[in-house]
């Protein structure tokens, strides 16, 4: 025991020790942090819904849930559809440019039918889900309000073709799900194989 | 071993003791010969005020976990039935509802307390950033536990919290579905949340309460005139200013304990909701995920940062500038200790820049807080702007204003 204590190679099996136990700590972190996400359960609850509008009015808006999330399902009126394009230099993103829905409905009032909008009804802000304004001047939104979604947890508005508002919270417009007409009045939300 | 001589008059048993565990060493260096200033004033009580909370808010919350569930179908309906039909079960809730928001008024008071008095500077910035660590676990808690109980304002709360993060680019998007562990607030998000509210972060955060604690008790207290009383000690090597902390202070704290604890059994007995501060009217509804309440708020003591998100708009198409501001109106609190540039420490020395600049200060964060649960809209907005400038305006700033402004004489000796 009273030879001289080889520095050199005690430096070197700490240091390796330390490399090795490091590593396999990395590795053993991997199955927790995987096991974080979203399960296999809950990858599988991503069905198609179908919704029946032949039941909607003029003006209505009718939600439905998929994926967890509201849709919903408007008839524009067409004064509704004139607002639209009246607010074309209002809205951050008029041509819609920002990919936020399947490319049949990138057109001005962003849907398949001009009158039915079908749309994803969460902020792009941070996720909450707009309110349906179409009153026109309200009270609280203003004179320049011409019917629309105003979003209450942080001031976000968008038109009646979930359009955002320039210097907005919310960044862009809301999202388009992928969508297709099953028969005349129903719409299958959450696929759109071999649509327009 | 050290303390087993002089405490023999103590009998046998606390000799034997200390013999095996250092007992009367950690009494002493802690409690009966940890020497505090002698002229603790008024804000000196929030310390051990928060600690008291601490406790409250454990014993209450492992009462509650006996008869919770976090499961997205029956957390509501579990907290109906503490509130109805558990023996005791709404006191028990109350408790610990009021404790979270007691919780926080009483670290905001401690805080102010270190800004004040200079506290953060040196040689207590580790102190510092170990009391902003408690703080962010807090706020982590706090948003955790917010969800439990499943109603309206639990889940849009947590749902805009979370999305917070996926506004940071490149990653927010997987970083925020990993959090939720689902593509939308789910049962496996309440599940998580539960975890962590219950076990995860209250380990840390005592942790960390004790590492405060523990670099408090190794630099000595700061006071109010911010004069270092281990610069005069007597022949004992005790400073002449010092009293120990027990008794003095321990009878002092029961003072001040008594006092809040006659405000907390006030609210958690006649005013539990506080206008819907403490506890949001939506919360009484279940969580939908289809509708988002009229108006949504997070809890007042969120509020401040809250107006600072929703002050900043979006840019270039995304809304991570907001976040970004937010993020670091809590991050530049950690820089304090460096960004006061001022020759004294404690408010009673500095000149009127100073005062005058914190005195704005208070107004503003309290405007902000009052904004964060208003509508944004119109001149709210334009206010909020406003108080979010000058809340960097402060801080950054101090790096100038407190380095140019004349201060008065520091005594040698506390003053009264």
């Amino acid at each position: 025991m009273s030879e001289g204590v080889d520095q050199g190679k005690r430096r070197f099996l700490t240091a390796a020790t330390a490399v090795v136990g490091t590593v396999g700590a990395g590795f053993t972190l991997v199955p927790f942090v995987k096991s974080m996400l979203p399960s296999a359960k809950a990858q599988a609850a991503g069905a198609p819904v179908e919704v029946d509008i032949s039941k909607l009015e003029p003006g209505q808006k009718v939600n439905v849930e998929w994926r967890g999330k509201p849709v919903w399902v408007v008839w524009r009126t067409p004064e509704m559809l004139k607002s639209i394009t009246d607010l074309d230099n209002t809205v951050l993103d008029p041509h819609s440019e920002a990919p936020q829905q399947p490319p049949y409905a990138k057109n001005e009032y962003r849907s398949i039918k001009d009158e039915i909008l079908v749309m994803i009804g969460i902020c792009t802000h941070l996720g909450c889900s707009p309110t349906y304004r179409p009153d026109v001047a309200p009270p609280d939104l203003g004179p320049d309000w011409e019917g629309g979604f105003f979003c209450p947890c942080h001031g976000s508005r968008y038109d009646l073709a979930g359009r955002v508002y320039k210097s907005m919270p919310a960044p862009k417009n809301m999202e388009v799900p992928p969508h297709r007409y099953v028969g005349k009045s129903v719409i299958l939300v959450g696929e759109d194989e071999g649509a327009a | 071993m050290a303390g087993s001589n002089e405490n023999k008059w103590q009998g046998g048993i606390l000799g034997w003791v200390d013999a095996r565990f250092p007992l009367s060493s950690l009494w002493n260096d802690h409690l009966a010969k940890y020497y505090a200033p002698k002229n603790f004033n008024f804000w000196y009580f929030f310390g051990s005020l928060a600690l008291l909370v601490l406790v409250i808010q454990i014993v209450s919350g492992i009462f509650l976990t006996m008869n919770y569930k976090p499961d997205a179908d029956k957390a509501f309906a579990a907290v109906e039935y503490i509130m109805r039909d558990v023996d005791w079960g709404w006191l028990i809730r109350y408790i610990h509802s009021t404790g979270a928001s007691a919780f926080f008024i009483v670290v905001y008071l401690h805080m102010f307390r270190g800004l004040i008095y200079g506290s953060h500077r040196k040689p207590r910035e580790l102190i510092w950033i170990f009391g902003m660590l408690i703080y962010l676990c807090l706020m982590a808690e706090a948003f955790f536990g917010y969800l439990l109980p499943w109603g309206q304002m639990s889940y849009w709360g947590a749902q805009v919290i979370v999305n917070l993060f996926s506004a940071i680019p490149i990653i927010g998007d997987d970083l925020s579905l990993w959090i939720r562990g689902d593509y939308v607030i789910a049962d496996a998000t309440l599940n998580r949340f539960f975890a962590f509210h219950v076990i995860a972060v209250p380990l840390v955060l005592v942790g960390l309460v004790a590492a405060h604690i523990l670099a408090l008790h190794e630099v000595g207290s700061n006071n109010p005139d911010g004069v270092e009383i281990k610069k005069n000690k007597d022949e004992n090597g005790i400073p002449v200013d010092g009293i120990p902390f027990h008794p003095y202070y321990t009878v002092k704290d029961i003072v001040g304990v008594v006092v809040f604890l006659m405000i907390f059994a006030y609210v958690v007995f006649f005013n539990p909701e506080m206008g819907g501060y403490f506890l949001e009217h939506p919360n009484f509804v279940p969580a939908n995920p289809l509708q988002t309440p009229e108006h949504i708020a997070p809890v007042w003591y969120f509020t401040p940062f809250y107006a600072i998100l929703r002050a900043v708009p979006s840019m270039a198409g995304s809304a991570f500038p907001g976040v970004a501001a937010m993020g670091l109106a809590v991050v530049i609190l950690f820089f304090l200790p460096w960004l006061d540039r001022s020759p004294v420490k404690s408010i009673r020395y500095k000149g009127p820049i100073f005062k005058t600049a914190l005195a704005l200060f208070v107004v503003c964060f309290v405007m902000l807080g009052w904004l964060g649960t208003q509508p944004a809209e119109g001149l709210l907005t334009t206010f909020a702007r406003i108080g979010t400038v000058y809340y960097f305006a402060f801080f950054l700033l101090m790096l100038i204003y407190t380095k140019m402004e004349k201060t008065k004489p520091v005594p040698e000796r506390v003053t009264h």
